[in-house]
């Protein structure tokens, strides 16, 4: 019998390209009808260094998130803008989401089968709105890319996606400001017990129908902070009778090989 | 005149001497005793061999109406009586083409490519009346610019992305302009003032009514047909329609009413008669 | 002046094929104290065909910045397409406005990179320097430019200019206290001024121009934003 690599076998690329991101800070992803809202966990290095740019426009109808190797990042996003200034400059329109999301993946899919490269380290959320309304997908270095509700990448996200889980019902017809609200509150369960969100680490960026894809950053996303109750995520570990707590406890559960990152790891060389 | 097309747009031997292909080093051929086509240096498109005559176009209330006939001239010879020269791009753009067939065809090729590339790469359609419009501009231009130009002028008809009526003209230069009424060729002479007459601003667009702008489009074929030596009294119509979101295509159209008697007896030359 | 090209195309055999048509319009740039406007009519013409009667061609092109290319109109829309995707860039590069000074470097290599195979265009750009005074750059085709108080250019430019020269820069005026011995000191015009100029201007060259008419776009810079007025002209 043939064995085809998996990326879950250790000894292929695409195993560390998966677990790059899997330690790159989280990034969470949510639709409405009208809205696509990003958000994201920023990490500095070391106390004294920057943090990590992780939401980055694409065009005044797109941008992306990621979670991973930032340089390969800013590879693909400098690819997709390109592609949607090709697109307004050849025929008046803006990129299509479907035909973006795919031109990267067929660039990444190339890359797990040719010798002597190596996959892109990193997962991207693209969000953005065309003629069909809002959409976010998740890219993944494999070349595979599907469409979600609401997405969760990087470290610690199952919390995330749990909370996600439990009320993407709500959603669609959710204002902006509630999905700006859902977004935080997912990404907030990523974080560990003494990590709480701040203007500093995190990011907000929203896009809707004939609104620009518009980033909040530092100073600017302490509007959305205070529509939190609480910053950090306290709140469900000090609830013993919370059913998410299981899960919050061990977030990458399924993902059997991989060590669960600690707060160790977060200083690793990954979103630099 | 000399009718061999490959000795057109050239000085005259008799008049010159033969070409010099020495001249700047235009070639590293065979200089002397040229025989055929292949001993000339490269040359690009210097002039259009079999060309259709006018488009011609007017905004009305609810749309557009455009039409072209269905000659296509070899000089002065009538060589194609039934070429179609208007376009469907998709579902919602028509573009009608003047000038060189063979570059037409050339052209209905290119954005035939473009709707299939475009369904191929989204689940719907999606390619607006605009955007053929950007990307002819984009063929043309790009081909003037390698000074090899496709020899077409183009009036694109259709809807935007908006549903709205979008109506604009692009040439073999990469120009483009959009106005109440356009027309190429010996239309932009004959046609445009009486369209003008009719549809000069928006508000005059607002007031005409569907069935005024056919026939005015329908008089100024007839005025077409009187006037330009190379043109047909049979022609392609369209009507673009914004609230049934339709574009309508009468192929054969007829000039009717058409008067060859003495011009002594005879007021107005094809529009309505006193 | 060529043939109309599509005309010459379709009927003739004897006119030489030329890549570009001229389209000369008139464009006017003044600068003021605080403001930048930049006018053009809307005409478009190709010999004595009137194409259209409301083309516009002054762009607000984003950051505060006003650009027209003026001559041949698929060069023109080329070079302002171009401009706009790199200013784009610029952004996502620098996360900043484009200065006037910084773009009028960047149309100077626009212009002058396409040194033997010209954009056969005269680029005029207005803004706001630094000190938010207004701002006018002028262009020739193949990028050589300089900052002035006004300027105009293409169709009558000529009939314009020196109009300019009296009006904005007092050029052969005199101060009348001084009996005509003293320059008349030079000074800003006001926002209404310089409309009322161009007006006068645009409306003096429709009677003498057969390229400029049906109607005149005036777009002014000012710190809070790019703002539009239209007046018509005669259609003649």
């Amino acid at each position: 019998m043939v064995s085809v690599p998996n990326c879950r076998d250790s000894n292929t690329p695409s195993f560390y390209a998966l677990e790059a991101i899997k330690q790159g800070s989280a990034a969470v992803g949510i639709t409405s009808k009208t809205h696509v809202v990003l958000v994201a966990l920023k990490r500095n290095a070391e106390e004294l260094g920057s943090y990590q740019k992780k939401i980055i426009k694409v065009d005044n109808h797109m941008g992306i998130a990621l979670a991973g190797l930032a340089p390969d990042a800013r590879v693909l996003s400098n690819f997709l803008r390109q592609q949607a200034m090709n697109s307004k400059m050849v025929f008046n329109r803006p990129l299509n989401l479907g035909k973006a999301v795919y031109s990267i993946a067929d660039k990444a899919q190339d890359n797990t089968q040719s010798a002597g490269g190596r996959p892109y380290g990193v997962g991207l959320l693209v969000a953005g709105v065309d003629e069909n309304g809002a959409h976010l997908f998740e890219f993944q270095p494999s070349g595979s890319v599907l469409e979600y509700v609401g997405a969760a990448i990087g470290a610690r996200s199952q919390a995330a996606r749990t909370y996600l889980e439990r009320k993407y019902e709500d959603f669609a017809d959710a204002s902006k400001e509630q999905l700006i609200e859902d977004a935080l509150t997912a990404l907030r369960d990523t974080l560990s017990q003494d990590k709480e969100l701040n203007a500093q680490n995190t990011t907000v960026a929203v896009v809707g129908k004939g609104e620009n894809f518009t980033i909040y950053d530092d100073e600017d996303v302490q509007q959305w902070l205070d529509r939190l109750d609480t910053l950090s995520n306290n709140r469900n570990r000090n609830e013993p009778e919370d059913e998410e707590q299981e899960q919050e406890q061990d977030p990458e559960q399924p993902a059997e090989p991989a060590p669960e990152p600690s707060e160790q790891s977060d200083r690793m060389d990954t979103d630099e | 005149m000399n009718h061999d097309p490959f000795q057109w747009g050239k000085p005259l031997d008799s008049v010159y001497g033969p070409y010099n292909a020495k001249i700047a080093h235009a070639t590293n051929k065979r200089t002397t005793n040229i025989k055929d086509v292949s001993d000339f240096p490269t040359m690009h498109t210097q002039q259009p061999m079999i060309t259709g005559t006018s488009v011609i176009s007017v905004r009305y209330q609810d749309g557009v109406v455009l039409a072209a006939d269905n000659m296509g001239a070899y000089g002065s010879l009538m060589k194609l009586d039934d070429v179609e020269r208007i376009v469907k791009v998709g579902k919602d753009t028509i573009v009608g083409i003047s000038g060189d067939i063979s570059d037409m065809q050339h052209l209905h090729r290119i954005l035939d490519d473009l709707v299939v590339e475009d369904r191929y790469d989204m689940e719907s359609d999606h390619l607006k009346a605009n955007h053929v419009h950007e990307y002819l501009t984009r063929v043309l231009y790009n081909r003037r610019t390698k000074m090899d130009p496709l020899w077409n002028a183009c009036i694109v008809a259709g809807f935007d992305e908006q549903g709205e009526v979008f109506l604009k003209y692009v040439d073999l230069l990469g120009v483009t302009y959009t106005s109440p009424a356009l027309a190429t060729g010996f239309g932009a002479h004959l046609a445009i003032p009486l369209l003008r007459k009719k549809a000069d601003t928006d508000e005059d667009v607002k007031n005409l009514t569907k069935e005024d702008a056919v026939q005015l489009v329908k008089d100024c074929m007839k005025v077409l047909f009187y006037r330009d030596a190379r043109s047909l009294d049979k022609y392609t119509l369209c009507v673009v329609e914004k609230s049934t979101k339709q574009i309508e295509i009468q192929k054969d159209v007829k000039c009717e009413d058409m008067k060859w008697g003495f011009a002594k007896d005879i007021s107005g030359y094809g529009l309505p008669q006193l | 002046m060529t043939q109309p090209a599509t005309l010459a195309s379709d009927y003739s055999n004897e006119v030489a094929q030329e890549p570009i048509e001229h389209r000369f319009n008139p464009y006017t740039g003044i600068a003021g104290e605080d403001f930048a406007v930049l006018a053009g009519d809307t005409r478009n013409t190709s010999g004595y065909n009137i194409n259209s009667r409301y083309d516009p061609r002054v762009f607000d092109v984003g950051d505060n910045l006003l650009l027209t290319a003026n001559g041949f109109a698929a060069d023109s829309a080329q070079l302002i397409s171009v401009f706009k995707n790199q200013l784009e860039w610029y952004h996502f590069d620098h996360n900043k406005a484009l200065s006037p000074q910084s773009a009028a470097r960047f149309i100077q290599h626009l212009l002058y990179g396409k040194r033997f195979f010209p954009y056969y265009v005269y680029t005029i750009l207005a803004g706001l320097d630094e000190e938010g005074k207004g701002a006018i750059y002028s262009f020739d085709p193949v990028g050589s430019y300089e900052r002035e108080q006004c300027r105009a250019a293409g169709a009558a430019s000529s009939l314009i200019m020196p109009f300019l020269d009296n009006q904005v820069n007092f050029k052969n005026q005199m101060d009348p206290a001084s009996h005509g011995t003293e320059k008349r000191p030079l000074r800003y015009l006001s926002l209404e001024e310089v409309i009322q100029l161009v007006r006068d201007a645009f409306t003096s060259v429709t009677e003498r121009h057969i390229q400029v008419g049906d109607g005149l776009e005036i777009l002014i810079v000012t710190k809070d934003g790019v703002k539009t007025e239209y007046y018509p002209l005669k259609k003649d």
